[in-house]
């Protein structure tokens, strides 16, 4: 092959998005685990975690701005090296609410959960199953599932309004559950915001393949 | 920087004539990488390459002084062995210069000037090498007879690199190697050199910074004889230590 060492730095690149793409999958898993359990050793490894996930995010980007240094990237080249950039952003993102996540375990302490958590693990489900299908669609360049993904959306957006108005009824009956109601609030905002960070994922890889940057994640209002 | 130096350089000046053409020049050359080095037309680039396996001699009213040492031996004492060094040094030129002879007898050549093989099939056992190494073998096994002009540019540059590889040196100096190419042998050229750097250390002076980018490990920027800046060429395309540079390789002077 012609640039062979080139094009193998671009497959490594590949991996190793992969790679952060599943630590970031995990620490999402983990932290909403710990909120159910209210289990704070595991919320502080998950916030302890994030500095993994951030000196991830500066090697890749480190890597990318080297090849477009250094390689003249053109083409779909040049299109993956952005949208390789614009996906670890949305990683090391998804990585923070995860972090954040954590932080509201340790914060919400040993009183009880003003409710058993149901719709935010489901929320967590799809959230993760819409991040796990846009870095597939990445991997086999594959705009049509990338614009798939995005219809999954509106059902955590939906969730998210269910939990959003549960707790909401809450505070109303019982001002005094309305710190640990807005804690829910929040990591239900936080899993809301990762499956649109997926959406932004999926964007990247319409881009790569099509070369036409499109906007998927289309507002009820 | 860390690393073993194989070529190294200390107070180097060189004149032609009054002219100082080399200015203080300190350098330390990485073993087995590939060493670029870059700048404007007249900043001595090409000079000091060919200190390096001292063809400078050939030019009338040259001086140099300080000293150049290759595996620590200074190569300017009056002593040294030149065709030993042009041996251990090899050099491919901007255009190729590929003999009139065939292709079996251009590489032959060298291993006689160097009393280097007698048997024939040693010989042909050291071209086949010196072939493959350049990825030419395969298209060659069947035209070894054939004249070396009747080969394309890029086939006579790789040739040309064969004909150095088979003396088996140290160093490989590249003076613009690929300015006769188009672009695709541009790169051909390059991913060889990629691969040769396993066992050789190269030094390659380019005009074409993006060459220099894709091609080196490490990076020289010469300005008006001067050695401006040496660092591994990922700083040097993106956070180079010197203005100068800078405004080199982001075109703000030519």
């Amino acid at each position: 092959m012609t640039r062979e060492g080139f094009h193998r730095s671009i497959k490594e690149l590949e991996r190793d998005v992969l790679q952060m793409g599943e630590m970031v999958i995990d620490a999402i898993n983990r932290s909403v685990e710990a909120l159910k359990n209210l289990d704070a050793k595991a919320a502080k490894e998950v916030v302890d975690n994030d500095e993994q996930i951030n000196r991830k995010r500066w090697q890749l980007e480190d890597k990318c701005v080297d090849l477009i240094a250094t390689q003249q990237p053109v083409a779909s080249d040049l299109r993956e090296i952005i949208a390789i950039l614009s996906i670890v952003r949305d990683l090391e993102r998804i990585g923070d609410y995860a972090e954040g996540i954590g932080k509201i375990v340790l914060m919400h302490g040993d009183e009880p959960l003003v409710k058993p958590l149901i719709d935010i693990p489901m929320m967590t489900q799809i959230a993760v199953k819409m991040l796990r299908g846009s870095l597939d669609a990445f991997v086999k360049r594959d705009a049509k599932m990338a614009r798939a993904i995005c219809s999954e959306d509106d059902e955590v957006d939906r969730l998210y309004d269910r939990v959003y108005h549960d707790l909401l009824g809450y505070m109303i009956k019982d001002p005094s559950t309305i710190t640990r109601a807005t804690y829910l609030i929040w990591a239900a905002h936080n899993i809301e915001r990762s499956a649109d960070r997926a959406t932004n994922i999926s964007e990247s890889v319409v881009y790569l393949v099509t070369g036409i940057p499109t906007e998927l994640n289309v507002s009820r209002y | 920087m860390d690393f073993e130096a194989k070529i190294e350089t200390t107070d180097l000046n060189l004149y032609y004539g009054d002219f100082r053409a080399l200015i203080d020049v300190n350098i330390r050359v990485p073993a087995r990488n590939v060493t670029a080095i870059i700048g404007p037309s007249g900043c001595g680039k090409s000079t000091l390459l060919r200190c390096f396996n001292r063809m400078n001699d050939l030019i009338e009213s040259t001086k140099v002084t300080g000293r150049i040492g290759i595996d620590g031996q200074n190569i300017l004492e009056p002593d040294t062995d030149l065709i030993a060094l042009r041996r251990k040094v090899g050099m491919v030129f901007q255009r190729p210069n590929v003999f009139a002879l065939s292709i079996y007898n251009n590489l032959k050549f060298g291993l006689r000037i160097h009393n280097m093989l007698s048997r024939r099939d040693q010989i042909m056992q050291t071209i086949q090498q010196g072939l493959e190494q350049v990825g030419l073998w395969d298209d060659l096994k069947d035209r070894l007879h054939r004249s070396a002009h009747s080969l394309t540019l890029e086939q006579q540059q790789r040739l040309c690199i064969a004909r150095v590889l088979i003396l088996k040196p140290d160093i490989i100096l590249l003076d613009e190697p690929c300015s006769a190419l188009d672009p695709i042998a541009t790169l051909r050229v390059e991913e060889l050199l990629r691969v040769l750097r396993q066992h050789y250390t190269l030094v390659i002076v380019t005009h074409n910074m993006q060459q220099a980018a894709r091609a080196s490990d490490f990076t020289a920027f010469m300005y008006l004889g001067r050695l401006i800046e040496f660092a591994d060429t990922h700083r040097i395309f993106t956070n180079p230590g010197e203005k100068l540079t800078e405004d080199y390789i982001r075109g703000s002077f030519g």
